[in-house]
């Protein structure tokens, strides 16, 4: 749940600094110095290692002995007809929609409601966001519990004449044949992203609700000059200068979205038919209960991949942007 | 503004409800933890309990309690570290910038979205080779330098609030480096450490993929024993409702007394100025 955008931290340069000399001091150098360890570290165990993964995932190396001939993309074909991966890819999909789907839409609606100016505004907020200082394998193990079929809310639900199998369930809506599986959204994936909203809406409302405070107050004061509801003011002033954080908040949901492992792992693990199964489950499973390294390595780079695919350009965007 | 007095009434309504919506996990959690194992029954998992029965966190906790020194082992050391190396990298790159220092952060920020599957193998080996396998201080050093990238960014944005002309002329009145980063930074930055602390301490209290991949039995830290609790034969609900209470209690607690810092280290940084 890291949060990120780069502040513009320019501020304006004193005549000192740029009647300084060019040449680098012995205080600039020490400076570097003191950089240097955190650099090297990055540089070996972040993408050194994501090289040496890389490797990896190009080698025989499927069982306990390490073998690193060359397999070329052996390993990366196997994933791609594999059932169980593609039902990951399924899944991976729908659970990254409708999760951030729902962030988005929950997120924004609380804000908006917690910034009418209401009492007790703290103690609604703090209930919304406590859930963020939990651990995802407490919430795995609450909401297996929360969302056993045959108890939890199907107690309630069963009243109204509503019933679901929640993580049990195997049937796939909207179903058709797509390679070996069947595409569609599993019920069962809604079982968990109802827990991952659960825990994840309050890190949206806190961003909605500091870009609420942030417009200025004439905005909406110059709307209702001009004889707009309130409603009107949302919908057509303050959701638009909202769009910048829903930016933020969808790339940041996005890749935790699709490296999400332990929710899963500890509320309902791949399930059958692997039903709820992501890659993040599915590599952990089959490099460190199965052996299967090389086939592990394949699904870390791919996992690797579809996170930089946007996080790449983002933070280049946000440098760019700072440095203007 | 008379639409907005009549909708009064409707919006605590709402809030009231949603508010019940988020803490009915709470609330069946306490119930269920609370509960002799015999009246854990499905059917009865919204009552409230008959008899208040504390034995499941008595055998809850005798299960967890070497997990939980774990933890804290862990936590503690880890986290003062990596503040600590996240207000120097983040001092260096606000007020000692050269050329291509704004390129090299970026390069650093990118380790904080990576999926750490990515990682996991090598860095398996490599503790495996240094003998740190299997051990708190693996994990701790784990922790350590993959909290580069997030602390450095939340110190460095930190940091550029305090303005270059005191820097300066402290520099003018002939301080270096060091006497400017223990006299002027640390001192202003003390809210900076509380942040980046309670956010470290949050994450890394549970944290799970590399708790579980890097150490076994009775060096785990506490979320990898929660997660066995639940997969032992016969589920006992009611432990395992009051373990999740006491493995989320130092970060709830945290959360309680010192929110305000948590909410401002989750938005450290994600605001634009």
């Amino acid at each position: 749940m890291e949060p990120v955008i780069v502040k513009n931290t320019k501020t304006v340069k004193s005549p000192v600094k740029t009647m300084k000399k060019r040449m680098l001091s012995s205080d600039q150098l020490l400076a570097i110095g003191f950089l240097l360890p955190s650099l090297l570290l990055i540089a070996v165990f972040v993408y050194g290692f994501i090289s040496w993964t890389g490797y990896v995932s190009l080698s025989n190396w499927n069982s306990l002995v390490p073998d690193f001939s060359f397999a070329g993309l052996k390993n990366y074909d196997f994933l791609f007809s594999d059932f169980r991966f593609q039902a990951d890819l399924r899944n991976t999909a729908v659970f990254t929609v409708l999760f951030i789907g729902a962030i988005i839409i929950f997120g924004q609606f609380l804000a908006v409601l917690l910034d009418q100016k209401i009492r007790a505004e703290s103690l609604f907020r703090n209930i919304f966001f406590f859930p963020m200082a939990l651990s995802f394998v407490v919430t795995g193990v609450v909401w297996q519990w929360l969302l056993n079929p045959s108890t939890g809310v199907n107690l309630f639900l069963s009243k109204i004449g509503l019933e679901s199998m929640w993580y049990t369930d195997t049937n796939i809506l909207a179903g058709f044949k797509w390679g070996k599986i069947e595409f569609g959204v599993p019920v069962a994936i809604t079982a968990v992203v109802i827990a991952a909203v659960w825990q994840m809406t309050g890190f949206a409302v806190a961003m909605y609700l500091a870009g609420l405070r942030g417009i200025p107050d004439e905005v909406r004061e110059a709307a209702r000059m001009d004889g707009a509801t309130e409603f009107q003011i949302y919908r057509k002033v303050i959701i638009p200068l909202l769009r910048p954080i829903t930016v933020s908040v969808v790339i940041i949901m996005a890749h935790i979205s699709l490296k999400i492992f332990d929710l899963i792992y500890a509320m309902t693990g791949p399930g059958a038919n692997f039903v709820t199964d992501v890659p993040g489950v599915y590599m952990f499973e089959a490099t460190f209960r199965g052996n299967y390294y090389a086939n592990g390595a394949a699904i870390a780079v791919i996992m690797l991949l579809s996170v930089a695919v946007f996080i790449v350009p983002y933070l280049i965007f946000s440098r760019r942007k700072a440095e203007s | 503004m008379a639409l907005r007095t009549l909708t009064k009434p409707l919006l605590y309504l709402l809030l009231v409800g949603l508010s019940l919506l988020f803490l009915m996990p709470v609330y069946v959690m306490l119930v269920t933890s609370l509960k002799p194992l015999d009246q854990v029954t499905l059917s009865e998992m919204w009552k409230l309990p008959g008899t208040i029965d504390v034995s499941s966190y008595v055998t809850a906790f005798e299960r967890l309690a070497p997990n939980l020194m774990n933890s804290f082992y862990l936590v503690i050391p880890a986290t003062l570290l990596s503040a600590l190396l996240g207000s120097l990298n983040g001092y260096v790159l606000s007020k000692w910038r050269f050329k291509g220092s704004e390129t090299l952060f970026t390069v650093i920020l990118f380790g904080m979205f990576i999926p750490y599957q990515s990682i996991l193998i090598p860095l398996i080996q490599f503790l495996r080779e240094i003998g740190l396998y299997n051990t708190i201080p693996g994990l701790i050093f784990v922790h350590v330098v993959y909290g580069i990238p997030i602390t450095t960014l939340m110190f460095r944005n930190f940091y550029a609030s305090i303005p270059d002309e005191m820097i300066e002329s402290a520099k003018i009145d002939g301080a270096g480096f060091l006497r400017i980063f223990r006299h002027i930074m640390i001192p202003l930055s003390i809210t900076g450490f509380v942040v980046v602390a309670i956010w470290q301490f949050t994450n890394i209290w549970n944290e799970f993929l590399f708790a579980v991949t890097i150490t076994t039995s009775d060096q785990q830290p506490i979320m990898v024993a929660l997660q066995n609790l639940s997969g032992s034969q016969i589920v006992q609900w009611n432990v395992q409702m009051a373990g999740a209470l006491l493995a989320a209690l130092p970060t709830l607690l945290v959360y309680i007394f010192l929110g305000k810092f948590f909410v401002k280290g989750l938005l450290a940084g994600s605001v634009k100025g």
